[in-house]
């Protein structure tokens, strides 16, 4: 409860302040801004750019997980492959996700296709360093133990690896699905007429205050309810196994 | 003697220019319990090692049951010292003994009735569904022998597995451990730096020089059993062959220096 409190302070100070410097271009007060959202929900519009916006964040968070996911198993079990993949890996991995813009749009066109593209490209890494680094920090002992009982190298990657490297591995795709969200939504912003960004955008552009704050904050409140969702699985999925 | 179960036969092993076993000769009978000594560097945990078929020998011949050593057995099983890093901490005792069954391809079916004897053998009964951070260090270790015992083994290798023990617990695990010795007849391979436990639980009894590893003292130790923790440790023949292996001891030690 004492969490609210700094919250709720300012949000009366930004009511006051608001309303005592008059109409804007650029601020409203919070009471016009849940007016606005009110009416964004009644009118289907929230609804329907928070679908396009999620759906794009979780086929790039699938499809980039995925392809991280089997990478990094890979590279953490074979230190030749790890070393060939190397320089490949650390001169993509930098690229800015949004930098890979152009080339999608001419590729894919507007649409999920080109979001879902770029927020895979983006989350493919931290999945990638995350369970390269888990699988390959998987307790040598345990590995001999795999060994010294002839377990076959599938069984050993499925009873001993993927066990003993999971709980870093979701922590990987919690940062993963922060990252997809954040890349959907800039994605929108700059180029993809769909979604929580391209609302933002055409808001803000049309001078309309408390929508484009009202949407802001629904933002916010999407990417806090995703990492509490994950959280909670977290900790249902690896309780007292440590 | 009957035919070795384990022959060594001038083993040497190098990890690059250093030799860690220089020339290791020895025979183990079935159902022998021998127990190797020995400073640190001596090379008694890589001769396990070897014998256990998790490295090679460089040169000389280590052969298992008539065949050379190619390569872990699943009838030769390893219990090592750091139980706590050789158990699967998000599996229960339950499921960490099932591992050895899963991996012997014992049928779904028969896996609760064996598990329940094989922790029950090892004083876990009742513990089945702990996982090991719930378990205490004596009770971890417990469970890894469950596991090993559950590979239905010939032989046990054991490195040092109750070196990390406190006392009272090493004590019941060693009687533990001579019981199952008796009653399933496996040979057992022990490696310890503690000279009394090498006494208490051995047949025999090889202390190994360091740099590189060498049989420096072989003792056969002709204590009648079942030994007793009171007893057998109080008996003139037993402290006998203290000092016999302490002398060696101290004496490779001093000459370290």
């Amino acid at each position: 409860m004492k969490g609210l409190v700094l919250p709720a302070f300012l949000i009366v100070l930004a009511e006051i302040g608001a309303r005592l410097h008059g109409p804007s271009d650029v601020i409203a007060p919070p009471s016009q801004v849940v007016l606005a959202f009110g009416a964004a929900v009644r009118d289907g519009s929230l609804a329907l750019a928070t679908r396009d916006t999620l759906i794009a964040a979780f086929g790039g968070l699938a499809v980039g997980a995925i392809i991280g996911l089997a990478l990094g198993v890979v590279l953490g079990l074979s230190r030749t492959l790890d070393r060939v993949l190397e320089l490949p890996v650390e001169v993509l991995r930098p690229i800015p996700s949004v930098a890979v813009i152009p080339v999608a749009l001419v590729a894919l066109g507007f649409g999920y296709r080109l979001e879902i593209a770029i927020v895979a490209f983006a989350c493919v890494w931290p999945m990638l360093i995350f369970t390269r680094a888990a699988v390959a920090g998987v307790e040598p002992r345990l590995l001999e133990v795999a060994r010294a009982l002839r377990l076959t190298p599938w069984a050993t990657v499925f009873k001993i690896v993927a066990p003993a490297s999971l709980p870093r591995i979701f922590v990987a795709f919690r940062l993963a699905a922060g990252v997809a969200l954040i890349v959907a939504v800039t994605v929108e912003i700059a180029v993809n007429p769909q979604g929580l960004g391209a609302a933002l955008m055409t808001y803000g552009q049309a001078l309309r205050p408390d929508l484009t704050i009202a949407f802001l904050v629904w933002v916010g409140v999407v990417g806090f309810a995703l990492n509490q969702g994950l959280l909670f699985a977290e900790a249902r999925l690896f309780r007292g196994k440590r | 003697m009957t035919a070795a179960i384990l022959d060594f036969r001038d083993v040497r092993l190098a990890y690059g220019d250093q030799l860690v076993l220089g020339g290791l000769s020895f025979a183990m009978a079935p159902g022998e319990i021998l127990c190797l000594v020995g400073p640190s560097g001596c090379g008694k945990t890589t001769a396990l090692r070897v014998a256990a078929g998790l490295v090679a020998p460089t040169s000389g011949e280590a052969s298992f049951a008539g065949a050379p050593i190619k390569g872990p057995r699943r009838d030769v099983a390893v219990v090592f010292q750091d139980y706590a890093k050789a158990l699967l901490p998000w599996r229960t005792a339950e499921g960490n003994v099932s591992l050895a069954l899963e991996a012997i391809g014992c049928p779904r079916r028969e896996r609760p009735a064996r598990i329940a004897a094989l922790l029950d053998r090892v004083g876990l009964k009742g513990q089945d569904h702990k996982f090991p951070g719930q378990m205490s260090g004596g009770m971890q270790q417990r469970l890894q022998i469950a596991r090993c015992l559950a590979q239905g083994p010939a032989a046990l290798m054991m490195d040092e597995p109750f070196g990390a023990l406190d006392a009272m617990t090493r004590q019941d695990l060693q009687d533990q451990m001579l019981e199952i010795a008796r009653s399933t007849g496996a040979t057992i391979l022990f490696v310890t730096h503690d000279l009394e436990e090498a006494i208490y639980l051995g047949d025999r009894v090889i202390g190994l020089k360091p740099h590189p590893g060498r049989i420096g003292i072989e003792i056969k130790v002709d204590l009648p059993r079942p030994r007793d923790q009171v007893a057998t440790r109080e008996s003139l023949a037993f402290l006998a062959l203290r000092r016999q292996l302490y002398d060696f001891i101290h004496g490779v030690e001093g000459n370290a220096r």
